[in-house]
């Protein structure tokens, strides 16, 4: 059982929850991620440990509302217990300082890449950070990502904010400018091939945080599975980090389509029984 | 390894209650009684839904069984039973209708008999050796059976004993994992008076009891009952724990923890890495079974999904296998096919198993094996590729080595695909302790007395040490490392020390 301590939303669909997880809370590093189940019918769900506060014993999570698991997070209040939270797991990133990083991030994707930019901030890096959403409404914690970017730029698909375009036109115009000695790329699964692509033709290395579909989150299971350099890999305990250049990007948007239909049904199903509550 | 020297053993069936049973019916008459079936629901009823197969002996019925027992002078049977239960002595008291007595025989050498008697390959250990196979060509005793039926009739009467613990003394000890190795551990443990802590890192208790072997043939009330016995022992249960991720070992000496028994488990799946192994609806068993037994995804009111396929090929031949094809067939499919390498005769799958997998229409497509998937333009399996094999000389195991026939690949439409060709140790622990000794397959490294690793204040057991086994070697283990524990850290208490 983890308590709710504060709730609040980041924009339409994205909330920010934070959860009572003292012993989390003390180990959690960039890039950690915990599974989370609502309830004795849940589903276990990972997402990334975005901010962590261990004297107060607390983590915050950053939940998109897509299905009927981020959903019914999105629908809890403070004071409520979420049933099972489990972690940190995954691998902690691997902070270092190596002069000047590129980071991207695109959507949600922006929450599990801001402790990352933070840790290589604090590093000694100079970062440059690349956001990208839809429009203005949908771009979220640009305070905190300034808070630890030597320059931020922002991208939107409707100009309604920033410049109009595309994350990799932000990201091409800092790389024709400046070196760029490591590039990071977290959000939709399209969004980190092209980025990778990217910065591929720069030669420029990358690392890109996947978002496959978990069961368990401890190894068990296979459905995390993603092939990188030809080999397959558990995202859940061989990852969540790994070589962008040499992920099978389409492999991996394939796989997360693995439950679409059913998914679809349930969020629909699920829909309607809250509205006629 | 057994639990009882042979002079206890032979003082225990010289008790008169025994001389005195076996004077009552004659040998000759004894093997003449036939071993009963075990009754079953039938393939039919049962295909369509998740309850158990067997129902289980009646009062009846298990003294009749329990009367072919010859209880013999030298019970080679004992020497069958990896955990070395005294046999004869519980049978006997099952003809002698001391029902209770029996369970509490069990429970001298085995934490958990009600899953032993469902789970065990019997056929392979106490069965094979018992004087009815060895020396008459007869069916062996039903041992596995009346084991069920001793350990059920205990839980039926609401309260089952709970076995003595020593004086508390204080010292905190922890067991990561809660499977069979880490349960039977835990009792002994407790036993010992240690103030016990078990781990886990899943939200439910049970290990592969839980969320691999499916309701229809281990139901979990039968797994939770056990558990609640433990708790009330005083052993204290955390879910949602990884060991290493939640708390490093270091962390947990900190609190006070003074040994450690890591029972783990082999959790990692095996893909064969074959082209097309990545499509949507090829999968793990253990990914499969862990979302219909674990997360109920066959039950309209939870939120995890399932494919229901209708074309399903589960490739391999063992428990795992069988567990995965009779529940893809119980979801509905119409065709619920094996895959095995292998002829049926060489399957590791236990003998009930695959009888009850071919009375519920299971496909049996021996002697193929899978050389890649093809899939729709949505990236969804259509097809496997088969190809067939033939059987060669022994190989190492003694078993006969499969080899291909060249040109002999063919396609079978299928829509879901379950891998169920084994798993490698859980690599979670070994990367949170570098110092920690390792075999090249990724399991620890342990005496085999004492089941110590290499860092001594921590002990091993089960799939960790093994690689995938069985729940009774995993018990096994848990009790041996139990005791080894306990000398540890009576040595290091010592005064003088
Ligand atoms: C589908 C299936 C059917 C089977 N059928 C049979 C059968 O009929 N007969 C038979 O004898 N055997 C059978 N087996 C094999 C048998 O289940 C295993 O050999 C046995 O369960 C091993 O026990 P264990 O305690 O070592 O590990 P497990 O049962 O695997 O338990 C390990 C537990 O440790 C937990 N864990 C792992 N790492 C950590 C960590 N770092 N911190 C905290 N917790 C952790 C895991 O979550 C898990 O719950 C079957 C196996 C499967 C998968
Ligand atoms: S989520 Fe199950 S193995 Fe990664």
């Amino acid at each position: 059982m983890s308590r709710i301590v504060t709730k609040e939303f980041l924009s339409e669909n994205v909330v920010k929850l934070e959860l009572e997880a003292p012993l989390i809370a003390k180990k959690r590093k960039a890039g950690h991620f915990v599974i989370v189940k609502i309830g004795k019918e849940g589903e276990r769900i990972p997402l990334t440990i975005s901010q962590a506060n261990p004297d107060k014993g607390t983590i915050t999570l950053i939940i998109q509302r897509v299905g009927v698991t981020s959903h019914k997070l999105s629908m809890m209040n403070e004071g409520d217990e979420v049933t099972d939270l489990v972690g940190p797991l995954g691998h902690a990133t691997k902070i270092e300082n190596v002069g000047t990083v590129l980071c991207a991030g695109g959507g949600v994707g922006i929450a599990p890449l801001l402790p990352i930019v933070e840790a290589m901030h604090d590093a000694g890096n100079r970062i440059i950070t690349v956001l990208a959403a839809r429009n203005r409404e949908l771009l979220i914690l640009e305070k905190e990502i300034r808070a630890h970017s030597d320059e931020v730029i922002i991208m939107t698909d409707d100009g309604s904010y920033g410049t109009k375009g595309l994350v990799t036109n932000g990201m091409e115009e800092v790389i024709n400018r400046e070196k760029v000695n490591l590039a990071i790329t977290i959000g939709p699964a399209i969004m980190m091939k092209f980025t990778s692509m990217l910065t591929k033709k720069y030669s420029i290395p990358t690392i890109a945080s996947l978002n496959s579909i978990m069961v368990d989150g401890t190894g068990m299971c296979g459905a995390c599975r993603v092939s990188v350099g030809g080999k397959t890999k558990f995202v859940c305990v061989d990852g969540p980090e790994f070589d962008a250049h040499e992920v099978d990007f389409d492999e991996l948007l394939m796989r997360l389509g693995a439950y679409k239909e059913q998914e679809i049904e349930a969020y629909s199903r699920y829909l309607e029984v809250i509205k006629n509550r | 390894m057994s639990g009882f020297d042979a002079e206890y053993l032979k003082s225990r069936r010289e008790a008169e209650w025994r001389v005195n049973l076996r004077k009552g019916i004659k040998a000759k008459e004894r093997t003449n009684i036939e071993r009963l079936k075990m009754p079953e629901v039938d393939p039919l009823e049962r295909a369509k839904g998740h309850m158990e197969v067997n129902n289980g002996l009646t009062k009846e019925m298990a003294i009749v069984e329990a009367q072919r027992c010859l209880d013999c002078v030298n019970p080679t049977c004992i020497s069958g039973c990896p955990v070395g239960i005294n046999i004869p002595e519980f049978i006997k008291h099952i003809e002698a209708g001391n029902f209770l007595d029996a369970a509490r025989t069990l429970k001298e050498t085995n934490a958990l008999p009600a899953v032993c008697g469902r789970v065990c390959p019997q056929e392979a250990q106490c069965e094979k050796s018992c004087f009815y196979t060895e020396k008459l060509g007869k069916k062996p005793v039903a041992i596995g059976n009346l084991e069920r039926f001793a350990a059920d009739f205990e839980r039926d009467t609401g309260n089952a004993y709970v076995p003595e613990i020593n004086e508390k003394n204080g010292i905190k000890v922890a067991v990561i994992g809660s499977g069979p190795a880490g349960l039977s551990a835990a009792k002994d443990l407790a036993g010992f008076g240690y103030n016990v802590t078990v781990f886990e890192a899943l939200h439910e208790l049970g290990g592969v009891l839980k969320y691999g072997i499916p309701e229809f043939r281990l139901p979990n009330e039968i797994v939770d009952f056990e558990i609640d016995n433990l708790k009330k022992m005083g052993v204290k249960f955390i879910k949602n724990f990884v060991v290493g991720k939640t708390a490093s070992f270091d962390d947990l000496k900190q609190e006070g923890f003074e040994a450690f028994f890591v029972g783990s488990g082999a959790g990692l799946p095996n893909f064969m890495n074959i082209p097309g192994e990545n499509y949507i609806g090829v999968l793990s068993s253990n990914e499969y079974l862990t979302r219909v037994n674990l997360m109920g995804a066959a039950k309209p009111e939870y939120d995890t999904p399932v494919v229901h396929g209708k074309n399903v090929a589960v490739i391999g031949g063992g428990n795992t296998a069988m567990d995965s094809v009779r529940t893809a067939k119980r979801l509905g499919a119409k065709r619920a096919m094996i895959v095995y390498r292998r002829s049926f005769e060489e399957m590791p799958a236990r003998l009930e198993e695959l009888h009850h997998a071919r009375e519920e229409g299971i496909e049996f497509l021996n002697l193929n094996n899978p050389v890649k998937y093809l899939a729709d333009k949505n990236g969804h399996v259509n097809k496997m590729v088969l190809q067939k094999m033939e059987l060669g000389e022994p190989d190492a195991s003694g078993r006969r080595r499969p080899v291909p026939v060249e040109g002999s690949e063919y396609e079978v439409e299928v829509d879901q695909v379950i891998v169920s060709i084994g798993v490698s140790p859980n690599p979670l622990i070994p990367q949170s302790l570098p110092g920690l000794k390792m075999s090249k397959w990724g399991t620890i490294e342990v005496d085999s007395d004492t089941m110590q690793s290499s860092v001594p204040e921590l002990f091993a057991g089960g799939d960790i040490v093994r690689g995938g086994a069985t729940v009774i070697l995993a018990m096994g283990d848990g009790r041996k490392a139990a005791a080894g524990m306990h000398a540890y850290i009576k040595s290091k208490t010592k005064p003088g020390n």
